[in-house]
């Protein structure tokens, strides 16, 4: 490949690229236009492309071929020959596009679903045993060598009880919400807006961090070069 | 009046988005940020671990996130590079190999490290649980060569490194569900320690995971990269970011109470319309 181009470096073509396809999308803001739609289905094309080349090289040579062919390359002594078995799994996978064998897909979809099932429950309710022993904190915590009482661990467990208990109160629907009952639900919402809110907060931030790192690009990387260009005219 | 401003053109907030992130970006306005436990706890276990120790890093985003994820890879490598450990990462989404190329590129800079003896990138491979679960019981057998197609027992870096045991600490940097899995698999079963560097709209799902220890520590967004460049005396991509990120913050806060305001005015109108 040419290390120069019209005058212009790879990596310079590259840069002037991807800042004219960032325009194009950013265009949008504007209104829908056609250099918008092009730039989106370069996207999604290049994407797609780019997955199967390099799961093609590191799934299927790697993970199939080399064991077989040439296992020297994988740390192997000898051909394993196990590997044909997953291999023919994933092949009946794509049989779902024949009228005819497409009932064959359900063998390799049901050992997913076994698989995951057998290595997903157990560690999920694990998991959901540790939250939960983590909900449940003392209300009147000690330091354990002075002595001396925590306030603020105090009031952060009171918090965290009441706004468990109020926001499951919201959620139990087996009930009339009336009364005390009712009024502790409503105490829950209170707890779920102010969930809501964070959630707002860090979703701006991402979505900020997004345009700042573009709008980095757009002025460390391509804009050097579009002076550039003047300085060399 | 009211009516124009309570259907205002969507474009002008655009515009003044662009504005509240452009200008500070053109003249390099800076804040300082303060310190966070929870971004210090992943800093203070790098650093308390012995001298080639293996920190292993999970590449779980895409070039999408790397606005956010990127600044956290670069300084967390370098960071454990700085200390002697070895740099051990690898992916599970096919676009993030050459992610990890230039994250070394950039947290190598200045410093004599050497590929495959001090840091190395394994590649990408499919089927996230059975990868977890399969690093349990010999990381050998997951990864037999690199990226770069080197056997995965001929390298220096991979020495005496077998199972999570061998690991004093794995970093998820996810713009997934994906550190959910590495604590359900890696952290709970084998007791691995485990953190996680996520973007900042997944971090609110994490804060419960730190509170059960179940996470060493959790950088933010583009804050917990900064955070973490402030801690290892850097000032990269990230740090430059949180004169903008303040701005438009400060805009939106701005939008939203004019929001409102605009909002209860034009209630209080239709009310007065409504009874006289």
């Amino acid at each position: 490949m040419p290390e120069h181009l019209l005058g212009l470096s790879t990596e310079a073509i590259g840069i002037w690229i991807a800042a004219l396809l960032t325009l194009a999308i950013y265009s949008f803001l504007y209104k829908d236009n056609p250099v918008y739609k092009l730039a989106e289905h370069l996207f999604v094309g290049i994407s797609a492309g780019y997955g199967v080349g390099i799961t093609y090289q590191q799934v299927v040579v790697d993970l199939i071929y080399k064991p077989i062919f040439r296992p020297a390359a994988v740390n192997e002594l000898r051909p394993d020959y196990l590997v044909i078995i997953p291999t023919i799994l994933g092949v009946l996978m794509f049989l779902r596009f024949s009228r005819r064998h497409g009932w064959l897909a359900r063998w390799p979809i049901c050992l997913v679903m076994g698989y995951g099932a057998g290595a997903g429950i157990p560690a999920l309710v694990q998991n959901m045993l540790e939250h939960t022993r983590y909900t449940m904190l003392p209300l009147v915590p000690y330091n354990t060598e002075t002595q001396a009482f925590q306030w603020a661990a105090g009031l952060s467990g009171l918090i965290m009880v009441i706004a468990v208990v109020t926001t499951l109160c919201y959620f139990y629907f087996s009930k009339q919400h009336t009364g005390a009952f009712g009024r502790a639900g409503r105490l829950g919402i209170y707890f779920l807006m102010i969930a809501f809110g964070a959630g707002f907060g860090n979703t701006v931030m991402a979505r900020i961090s997004l345009l700042i790192g573009r709008m980095q690009f757009m002025f460390y990387e391509w804009w050097p070069l579009v002076t550039g260009l003047f300085h060399r005219g | 009046m009211l009516e124009k401003l309570l259907h205002l053109d969507r474009r002008i907030i655009f515009l003044l988005i662009a504005l509240a992130v452009g200008v500070p970006l053109a003249g390099g306005w800076e804040f300082d940020q303060g310190g966070n436990p929870r971004t210090t706890a992943v800093y203070d276990h790098i650093e308390d671990l012995p001298k080639g120790s293996v920190v292993m890093i999970a590449f779980d985003y895409g070039p999408a996130s790397m606005p956010e994820l990127h600044p956290m890879a670069v300084a967390i490598a370098r960071h454990a590079l700085q200390r002697g450990h070895r740099v051990v990462c690898f992916t599970m989404y096919p676009d993030a190999p050459l992610l990890i190329e230039d994250v070394f590129d950039k947290a190598t800079e200045g410093l004599d490290k050497e590929d495959g003896v001090d840091y190395v990138n394994l590649g990408f491979r499919p089927g996230f649980v059975n990868v977890i679960l399969g690093m349990g019981a010999d990381i050998g057998a997951v990864w037999k060569t690199d990226f770069k197609k080197r056997r995965y027992g001929d390298l220096a870096v991979t020495k005496g490194l077998r199972t999570y045991d061998d690991v004093g600490l794995i970093v998820d940097l996810a713009s997934s569900d994906t550190p959910a899995a590495w604590v359900l698999y890696a952290q709970q079963r084998y007791k691995a320690k485990v953190a996680a560097g996520v973007t900042a709209v997944m971090a609110q799902d994490y804060y419960p995971y730190l509170q059960t220890h179940q996470l060493v520590g959790m950088l933010n967004g583009m804050k917990g990269a900064a955070e973490y460049e402030k801690l290892i005396g850097t000032r990269s991509d990230a740090s430059k970011a949180m004169g903008p990120q303040s701005c438009a913050h400060f805009l939106i806060i701005l939008l939203v109470i004019f929001g409102n305001i605009v909002y209860a005015l034009s209630r209080r109108r239709a009310r007065r319309a409504t009874s006289s």
